[in-house]
């Protein structure tokens, strides 16, 4: 165990864990987010996804000591219910979900690349999210909220 | 029978910070008869699984079970059926204040916790609006303590009850408007005392302004925001973590645990072992993760599994059986001999997995004769009743919270792992979470079952079939626990309990009733019982035979289970007949279907996909490049419980075998529509979702264990695939019953892109996936 320094969502955590501990444990354990999600933990699925330095992580299977200090980026850290961030909006107003399980990895997915290639075509975003898993299959919905996202921000 | 409210219900409202009378005052939520007695004793032995009634359930025929006025006026709902993302805690909510004529936003709806909820069995089977939104549940609480309100208004207002309108919990004289009292007026605070009238009369859908329209969920701006409470989430003060250890192969017992393999490791607090169950318990949970891959636990040999490349031969040969014949007419094989043309076809469908999105959680929390369980599982009572036995506990000293897990799709891990944390608690002493791995859920989940089905029928010499013959095999391993079967699913077993047993049966006795609700039955024959025709096609000569046999694997219910895979092969194979036929796929459906739901549902779909009339294949077949073809398919699901048929566009990629789904239209008909967006998102959703299962998914073996275990070895459909255009066609039916909604679109897809591979080929694949691989081979030996 040692005292690791984190900072998330603009707020700077002490957390006393192994170094080794994958970085999804400490947020939903330690911190108690509930964005972030334990999907396989082998990083396949995308549904531990957070943003550090604006590139999407899988922090299933990211040891905390190594994102020690630097700005992570969850869910939460987008927008709340009452002032949803523009692509989380977009997904309230596409009814984008069915369980849910998933809008982290996609919602965050998609805010990474789009924030680094604001005028991506539909196909490029569809590459950037081809790691992404949703098994309820509410596809159609998220890749209509992400592009109704998208064109807002390309204005 | 007199109010009471039952220790667990106190337990919970103390956890809440709340005493009883402090809860009553603050919502108005009324506590009622949770002792069990008449006729909620009858109602037990009279309902199947999906409307159960245990001991300790809220009487199912007590309006205070379901509604309750608060103080303040506001409206709480109580339900047995649950949101597991299907949108159906939206629809029941706007199903109550379209009954009780309150603004959605006033209703409060409480959902599958044992403290306060009827049992209603599970949430499963397309059963939710049957059972809330006709004749019963919560539907017909709502209506009759509309009844009563307007009685006790036309009291107080001297009005008679033909004169009286409500709007917004606001009953108003309408030849005075002037005069008017509120429900808070009437009745807030206090209970209603009223048995569930079977006579009150329903709001009719053309009168619905909150029924009806496309409410959005409530709980999205929280899922979206990282806000929403999962099971994964719960987190109990004290809580500790658990993680388990699975056996390496199928078959395999423990022999030796050696603990000292684990000694040393930071916060670990304990080894349990109990029989073959094995599983650790720590502070954190990275500390429980470490515990249980080094944990040294010695296993006997497995007891060996069957070839994977011949199991559908395995299957099919296997002994004893379990024989169950739905229809017959005894005169199938001579029609088949007058048949001017016969045709023979094999499907085959592997098993298949829920593969839940996030592998399985639960929290228990037991305390000597006592336990509190988060669940995600589908009946709380199911899961009380049997989490008692597993425990050795008193069932009215279980007290099951729903919690949602990720979408479940049927029996996943969900109730699996709630056994898993609750014999973690118990060894402890101290609430206990635990978290499935990915090879823990995919290795040991109840599988969706494998089939084998043979398809026979007989042609005349105008291209009419005259006879049809359906015989399946598939293979079963426990199921759903019920209220006393822990055993049927893996951690159950693994702590020594038995699953249901196999009971060979053979021959199968003659069918005394109709029934269709594993659409065995094809949609084109007449389902003759005793003179009497309740199927939906017109063809007299028929039979339907399935055999169950043993499986190697643990099964259940899998989205559409043995719906799917019956349909798949029957909807292929009329496409052959029609082929064979020189017919229209359409035209050829229409003319062997009598239902005017299900003719209306191909209609429709065709329609919407400006169907182009000519039978398949396409003239002048493409044999290389990309080829491009159009398939129907249909269901009337379980015979009569939602009606939809799909059209799909594709292309065929015939260097490289791959399946391009370019456009789905889906014709759905599921009584009236509570809420349109969400039948939508249903069928989208379910299209979608069976177009994964048929293009890639499937369970997968080597002769001791499961090989599919992770997502690089089960083969879902990414986001990042071509996603097809899907278009709904919603037939509303304001004058019908309701039906199930959720397991057509997803019935009927595998079979639609299988008539398409063949209408731009002429190759027909009768085996689910289509794999490129497979795709090939079929054209490489197409004719």
């Amino acid at each position: 165990m040692s005292a690791i320094a984190l900072k998330v969502n603009g707020r700077t955590h002490s957390v006393d864990v192994d170094p080794a501990t994958p970085l999804l444990y400490v947020l939903s354990d330690d911190l108690e987010l509930r964005g972030p999600k334990f999907g396989c933990g082998l990083g396949q699925c995308g549904a531990c996804t957070v943003i550090v330095k604006g590139q999407a992580i899988r922090s299933c299977v990211t040891p905390v000591k190594s994102v020690e200090g630097v700005e992570i980026t969850t869910l939460e850290g987008l927008g709340t219910p009452d002032k949803p961030h523009l692509l989380q909006q977009a997904f309230i107003d596409e009814q984008a979900a069915q369980c849910g399980f998933c809008v982290n990895g996609v919602i965050l997915t998609a805010k990474a690349f789009l924030d680094k290639n604001p005028k991506a075509s539909e196909q490029e975003i569809q590459q950037a999210l081809s790691g992404v898993l949703c098994r309820c299959f509410t596809h159609t919905r998220m890749q209509r909220a992400i592009e109704r996202y998208a064109k807002e921000v390309a204005r | 029978m007199k109010a009471k409210m039952t220790s667990d219900a106190r337990a919970a409202l103390r956890r809440a910070g709340f005493s009883r009378r402090d809860f009553l005052k603050t919502s108005g939520v009324l506590m009622v008869g949770f002792s069990m007695a008449g006729p909620a004793a009858e109602h037990a032995s009279a309902q199947g699984m999906f409307e159960g009634g245990a001991p300790g359930s809220p009487p199912p025929n007590q309006v205070d079970s379901w509604i309750a006025i608060a103080a303040d006026g506001s409206v709480t709902a109580y339900s047995g059926k649950e949101e597991l993302g299907q949108g159906i805690s939206t629809a029941q909510t706007q199903l109550v204040a379209e009954e009780l004529s309150m603004p959605f936003d006033r209703v409060k709806l409480i959902y599958c916790d044992t403290a306060f909820t009827p049992d209603q069995g599970v949430t499963s089977g397309s059963q939710s609006h049957p059972a809330n939104f006709n004749h019963k549940g919560l539907g017909q609480a709502a209506a009759t303590a509309r009844e009563a309100l307007f009685k006790m208004a036309a009291d107080r207002l001297g009005a008679p009850v033909s004169d009286l309108s409500a709007t917004d919990g606001v009953i108003t004289v309408k030849s005075d408007p002037s005069k008017s009292i509120t429900y808070r007026q009437l009745i807030g605070g206090k209970k209603f005392n009223l048995t569930v009238d079977a006579k009150a009369k329903r709001k009719p859908a053309s009168e619905w302004t909150v029924l009806g329209t496309p409410a959005k969920r409530s709980d999205i701006p929280a899922l979206m925001t990282g806000q929403f409470e999962f099971v994964h989430n719960v987190r109990l003060p004290g809580m500790l973590h658990g993680r388990v250890v699975r056996p390496p192969t199928v078959g395999a017992t423990v022999l030796s645990v050696d603990e000292s393999s684990v000694h040393g490791i930071p916060g670990l607090v304990k080894v349990v072992v109990k029989k073959n169950f094995v599983g650790v318990v720590a502070e954190k949970q990275w500390q429980a993760v470490q515990a249980a891959e080094k944990l040294k636990v010695d296993w006997s040999a497995g007891t060996g599994l069957p070839k994977h490349a011949d199991f559908y031969e395995h299957v099919r040969n296997q002994k004893p059986t379990r024989d169950t014949l739905l229809v017959d007419s005894k005169d199938v094989e001579q029609k088949l001999s007058e048949a001017a043309t016969v045709v023979k076809a094999t499907y085959h469908h592997p098993y298949q997995m829920h593969g839940s999105m996030g592998a399985s959680c639960a929290v228990a929390d037991v305390q000597g004769e006592k336990a509190t369980i988060y669940s995600p599982t589908q009946g709380v009572w199911h899961q009380r009743s049997s989490a008692a036995m597993l425990l050795g506990l008193k069932p009215e000293n279980v007290h099951v919270i729903f919690r949602r897990g990720s979408g479940c799709y049927g029996l996943n891990g969900a109730d699996t792992v709630t056994y898993d944390a609750a014999l973690l608690s118990q060894a402890v002493g101290k609430p206990v979470r635990v978290q499935l791995t990915r090879k823990d859920e995919m290795a040991w989940e109840n599988y969706g079952n494998a089939y084998v089905i043979d398809e026979r029928a007989g042609l005349d010499a105008q291209g009419n079939i005259i006879a049809w013959d359906h015989e399946s095999w598939s293979p079963t391993l426990g199921n759903r626990p019920g209220y006393a079967r822990p055993g049927n699913v893996i951690s159950g077993f693994l702590a020594g309990f038995d699953p249901e047993p196999f009971t060979p049966r053979t021959p199968a006795p003659d069918p005394r009733a109709y029934t269709n609700n594993s659409n065995g039955v094809p949609s084109y024959v007449a389902g003759r019982i005793d003179g009497v025709s309740k199927g939906t096609g017109t063809v007299k000569s028929e039979r339907a035979l399935l055999h169950n046999v043993e499986s190697p694997f643990w099964t259940g219910p899998l989205r559409s289970p043995a719906r799917l895979q019956n349909t798949f092969a029957q909807e292929c194979f009329m496409d052959e007949l029609a082929a064979r036929a020189q017919a229209d796929p359409v035209a050829f459906r229409l003319r062997h279907l009598s239902d005017p739901r299900l003719r209306d549902a191909v209609q429709s779909a065709a329609k919407a996909a400006k169907w182009d009339a000519r039978p398949s294949p396409v003239a002048n077949l493409r044999k290389t490049g990309v080829a491009t073809g159009r398939g129907i398919a249909c269901v009337a699901y379980e015979g009569d419980n939602g009606y939809t048929a799909i059209v799909v566009e594709a292309d065929v990629h015939q260097d490289t075998g791959k399946i391009n789904v370019k456009r789905i239209f889906v014709a759905i008909d599921a009584g009236p529509i509570s809420n349109p967006d969400g039948l939508k998102n249903q069928a989208e959703g379910g299209a979608l979702q069976g177009m994964s299962r048929a293009l890639g998914e499937e369970v997968t073996w080597d002769d001791q264990k499961v090989t599919s275990v992770d997502w690089a070895t089960f083969h879902s459909l990414p986001l990042g695939f071509a996603i097809p255009k899907v278009e709904c066609v919603l037939l509303n039916r304001p004058d019908e019953e309701a039906t199930g909604a959720g397991e057509t679109a997803i019935t009927v897809i595998a079979a639609a892109i299988g008539n398409a591979i063949f209408d731009a080929t002429g190759a027909r694949i009768r085996q689910i996936p289509f794999t490129p691989e497979r795709v090939k081979t079929a054209l490489s030996t197409r004719a």
